[in-house]
């Protein structure tokens, strides 16, 4: 979104004389500004997104209400999702954060899910700032369901040091990784592949989930390793029939267990941070799905208490806006 | 001896082309089970799951198919002979595995009450009735 005039002077006069760069650039105080406006930005293009794509969306078909773990659920050909992912703590000799995740989930085929996420996280006495974006792809495996589901999944990821979205553990990550300074974050860029195993089952109502996750860091390191494990259930297994909100068919919970594995050197849980908490969604019918997680550390390696909040749209058929067919 | 392989290489390349795409182009009614075809809808002709079914086809269905359930932007119409002919069980059996390389994604993460509410509906459905017949559902 391009600022108005009024913002853009606005925010020229906020930066101090004192501390432009020598060379006459706006050194590294307008980098942060440019960073806090990226990320204000990509939340505007959100809100922005969501409103024009209001008379399209609806609420998603029984998700499982997890937000580290993946089930088998794929996004359907030709939706687009947008969701906000928050993610916010106050670690131990850290200051408070909270991280927010922009994704957008797009059903390519009905056995490929490709997404693309843009993350930032704003520290209380530090700064806030874009710390990099992912891009996922999930492809199912076998073309009919089975008493377990295997997904494949790929990622890229470019992100820095300053990263606090937590989206999944592997290695050694751990509470060392909130305490840094932004400044010193920033600049510790990490390319990164990733690889997950993802097995779902869906027994009687319930979701099972588990992720076997293996991770390289293309610029150095060894292998890391990690896993999530979620089970859920909806409320109500059959739906209502009259419309409601607050319908119980709407609500569903679970809980997920989810930490790093150390890595091909030291493979175990020595070091490592595990967590697990309690889930739960609404899906509003023909409208956004709200999710909220608290989070517990499990060990002296984790950050006490994550909590997680996640706000998704889905946009059905977004390809057929493009679309030129008529209908049949 | 290089020209040996490649042409070994080449043939496997394409029977397993072959097989996949008889294989995606078959019909998903060929590839159920018997004892899946036999299945009965539970919630067959009760009028408060038609309701439920209607309303769940609002919500998961009718951007695909149209919500006169008559399909739009080359996606099936759900009131044609081949639904109408098609058992409980193969409706049933539809839902929960998709005809993935058909564009139909699978939908057990609906719970199966729900997925037999939805077959419930469909077969409410008017046979290529006019689009004015759904809204008496």
């Amino acid at each position: 979104m391009a600022q108005s005039p009024q913002h853009l002077f606005e925010l020229q006069a906020t930066q101090k004389p004192g501390r432009r760069h020598k060379n006459g650039s706006s050194g590294p105080h307008f980098h942060r500004l440019l960073a806090q406006f990226s990320l204000c930005r990509a939340l505007a293009l959100l809100f922005l997104v969501s409103l024009c794509a209001a008379p399209h969306t609806t609420a998603r078909a029984q998700e499982p209400p997890y937000f580290v773990t993946y089930s088998e659920a794929l996004e359907e050909p030709g939706n687009l999702e947008v969701a906000q992912k928050g993610t916010t703590g106050s670690p131990k000799d850290a200051n408070a954060f909270y991280s927010a995740t922009l994704e957008l989930e797009y059903g390519a085929k009905a056995w490929w899910t490709t997404e693309l996420y843009l993350q930032g996280q704003a520290t209380a006495n530090d700064s806030t700032i874009f710390t990099g974006f992912r891009w996922e792809n999930r492809f199912r495996v076998l073309p009919t369901e089975h008493a377990i589901n295997p997904v494949l999944y790929i990622e890229y990821e470019d992100v820095n040091g300053a990263d606090k979205s937590v989206l999944e553990v592997t290695g050694h990550d751990g509470i060392a990784n909130f305490q840094g300074r932004n400044a010193a974050g920033r600049g510790d860029i990490s390319r990164t592949m990733e690889g997950k195993l993802i097995l779902s089952s869906n027994p009687k109502g319930w979701n099972i989930s588990e992720n076997w996750i293996l991770e390289k860091n293309m610029m150095g390191g060894a292998w890391e390793f990690g896993y999530a494990v979620g089970a859920s259930r909806p409320f109500a297994l059959a739906a209502a029939s009259r419309a409601c909100t607050f319908c119980r068919q709407n609500f569903s919970a679970g809980a997920e267990v989810y930490g790093g594995l150390a890595t091909v050197h030291d493979f175990g849980f020595q070091d490592t941070s595990q967590y697990a908490g309690p889930t739960a969604y609404f899906n509003i019918p023909h409208g956004p799905t709200l999710g909220f997680s608290p989070q517990f550390g499990l060990s002296d390696n984790s950050a006490g208490v994550l909590w997680r909040l996640t706000i998704s749209y889905e946009i059905q058929q977004f390809r057929d806006l493009f679309s030129k067919k008529e209908a049949q | 001896m290089r020209t040996s392989r490649t042409w070994w290489i080449t043939l496997i390349l394409l029977s397993i082309s072959t097989v996949a795409l008889v294989a995606a182009e078959s019909s998903w009614l060929s590839k159920v089970p018997p004892a899946d075809r036999q299945r009965v809808n539970p919630y067959a002709d009760r009028p408060e799951a038609i309701a439920a079914g209607k309303l769940l086809f609002e919500e998961n269905c009718a951007k695909c198919h149209g919500s006169d359930a008559e399909g739009r932007h080359g996606r099936p119409s759900l009131r044609s002979e081949r639904v109408a002919h098609a058992t409980e069980g193969e409706l049933a059996w539809l839902l929960r595995n998709g005809s993935l390389h058909k564009g139909m994604p699978s939908w057990s993460s609906l719970p199966e009450p729900e997925r037999w509410q939805l077959i419930a509906f469909l077969r409410s459905l008017p046979r290529d009735g006019p689009p004015a017949a759904l809204a008496h559902h």
